[in-house]
């Protein structure tokens, strides 16, 4: 198009500049604005970089685009103290654990749903759907309580189980939609050739919605790991999460906000690693399925 | 998809009805219990009825916040499905352009929500932050710790920072399957570029963006870390929404009575609104 409007249009430069302007912006409208909305985008995330190179004192001062005095002692201190690494291991160590629980009873239940006709099916599965809507702020007291009385409070168990409030209605409904895009005849014919259940769906079947259990996993991570209230509410000192150690950054002279600033630049990256590694599935997975 | 019936499906389901009673039954049930007593002391509890429940439907900061609510949340699912839409259809289909785009887009959806609302609280400030500078120097007063305007705009801003990608990812999704046939077919008959978005692209992502507005109605009506963080419900109330209502109620005050009635009506109402999208959401996929 934009070669024919400039190629034509030789003789007058006038109309032909015109012309080829035209083209050119009805072209590239689209990829113009996506620039801007990317820009609009990644520019807060630029800002917390940014400021986790510098000093506390220099952040107050300072509203230059470019850091002052930039350095990597915010993330060195994070990095030495204990206190603060261990934070993270614990962060992860609950998402795993809710990743692996969920998934494990999810898998069958989706299963279930997408083959079987049952008593109650419909209701259960709106039932396993309301979990999903219910606010955690109207779960914490009770939270904290049943934790507590069981022995679980402060273990990173303890905060998988609260997450599956959340993930495993959405895990069922993923997989669900994922699963219901297998036809029915390879089941049949599995049973025919004299598979057990078991291993039909271990061999067989799972092999075959590995897609959806990895964006399944995906989706399981990502509300575990940026999720606040419950991880709060459910950790004190031994398995307190990441999230819960940036709330309480305040030292003598106020907040730290250079070494805040870096503690959260480190809790966006294992989210950009994860987006890295599915980014070919992602934009699939976000159909959950049901395209 | 024809489905056969069997009851002992109900053993594969099993697990999943188990850990949710634990994680979310016995901990309503407590709601519920709480809901209707007057609590003193350890020992010292008393059956009052719905009192706690009368007492928060005549409550007008419970009024106030839930107005709030419905304004907030109105107002970023009017600005996040659009514009989802629209940076959907302006994400390359195909190729490492689109690939990277996708992950600049999706990377705020894996930032933990205080560090989201860290983000802004600095972000945001008119000395020391890029977006409050810039607005600043555009000759518009604004200081989200002490004007309600800008607490409003910063939130909002923030939140569709935040959701946006959710949406567009979703938008996108519904736009990729659709087959190159319907494109070439619309442009045999010399479709507009308006008339392919309303008959060929809209109708495929109908079912995509039920989703998008189900997931982003039940998330911004219990939002609670961002706003919390950035301007912890101020300045005054201006921003206090229901969640932090009920946090404040709950843990602030210890009042576990009306905490516990506002929770359960608090889950009603969003039980209520997801209902009907639900069930719009079925109708879609059947058609």
């Amino acid at each position: 198009m934009t070669m024919q409007t400039q190629t034509s249009a030789q003789p007058a430069p006038g109309i032909a500049s015109r012309l080829k302007g035209s083209a050119l912006s009805s072209r590239a409208i689209g990829p113009i604005l996506l620039g801007l909305y990317l820009c609009f985008q990644m520019l807060p995330i630029y800002w917390l970089v940014r400021m986790s190179l510098m000093q506390p004192g220099d952040i107050m001062s300072s509203s230059a685009f470019l850091p002052t005095a930039p350095s990597f002692d915010n993330y060195r201190t994070i990095f030495t103290d204990p206190a603060w690494y261990m934070s993270y291991v614990n962060s992860l160590s609950y998402v795993a654990l809710n990743v692996v629980i969920t998934l494990s009873v999810a898998l069958p239940a989706a299963y279930a749903f997408s083959r079987y006709k049952f008593i109650g099916d419909k209701h259960v599965f709106f039932w396993l759907f309301t979990n999903r809507m219910a606010p955690p702020a109207v779960f914490l007291l009770p939270f904290f309580q049943l934790y507590s009385a069981v022995g679980l409070f402060d273990t990173p168990l303890a905060v998988a189980l609260a997450h599956c409030l959340f993930n495993v209605p959405l895990a069922v409904w993923i997989l669900e939609g994922f699963m219901s895009g297998v036809p029915r005849e390879i089941d049949e014919t599995a049973y025919v050739d004299g598979y057990s259940f078991p291993r039909f769906f271990l061999t067989v079947f799972l092999p075959l919605v590995r897609a959806g259990i990895g964006v399944t996993a995906f989706f399981c991570f990502m509300f575990s790991w940026v999720e606040l209230l419950l991880a709060k509410t459910l950790t004190s000192i031994e398995a307190k999460p990441i999230v819960v150690a940036m709330t309480r950054t305040v030292s003598a002279s106020g907040l730290d906000w250079g070494l805040l600033a870096a503690a959260g630049v480190l809790t966006i990256l294992p989210g950009a690693a994860v987006i890295y590694f599915v980014r070919n599935y992602i934009a699939k997975g976000f159909a959950l399925g049901r395209v | 998809m024809h489905k056969t019936q069997d009851n002992r499906a109900w053993f594969l389901i099993l697990p999943v009805v188990i850990l949710v009673a634990f994680s979310a039954v016995i901990p309503l049930m407590t709601v519920v219990n709480y809901s209707v007593q007057d609590i003193f002391g350890p020992g010292q509890r008393y059956l009052i009825g719905l009192e706690w429940f009368r007492e928060t439907l005549r409550d007008p900061e419970v009024h106030r916040a839930f107005l709030r609510q419905m304004a907030f949340s109105g107002i970023v699912l009017a600005i996040e499905i659009p514009l989802g839409v629209l940076v959907a259809l302006a994400l390359p289909r195909a190729g490492w352009k689109s690939s990277l785009a996708i992950v600049f887009l999706a990377l705020p959806l894996l930032i933990p929500f205080n560090v989201v609302g860290t983000i802004w609280q600095l972000y945001a400030r008119p000395e020391i932050g890029f977006f409050g500078r810039v607005i600043n120097d555009l000759g518009i007063g604004f200081n989200y710790t002490a004007d309600p305007i800008s607490a409003w705009v910063t939130i909002v801003v923030m939140d569709v920072w935040h959701w946006t990608p959710l949406v567009a990812l979703l938008a996108f999704a519904g736009l990729r399957s659709i087959p190159d046939a319907y494109y070439q077919a619309a442009r045999i008959d010399g479709a507009s570029r308006v008339a392919i978005f309303r008959y060929i692209e809209l109708p495929k992502m109908r079912s995509v963006l039920t989703i998008a507005v189900l997931l982003r109605f039940m998330d911004s009506f219990m939002i609670y870390a961002e706003p919390f963080v950035v301007t912890g419900g101020g300045p005054g109330s201006a921003t206090t929404f229901l969640s932090i209502r009920l946090v404040n109620m709950a843990v602030g005050q210890f009042d576990l009575g009306p905490a516990a009635a506002f929770s359960l009506i608090y889950f009603l109402v969003i039980l209520l609104v997801s209902y009907v999208f639900y069930t719009i959401l079925q109708r879609v996929s059947a058609q």
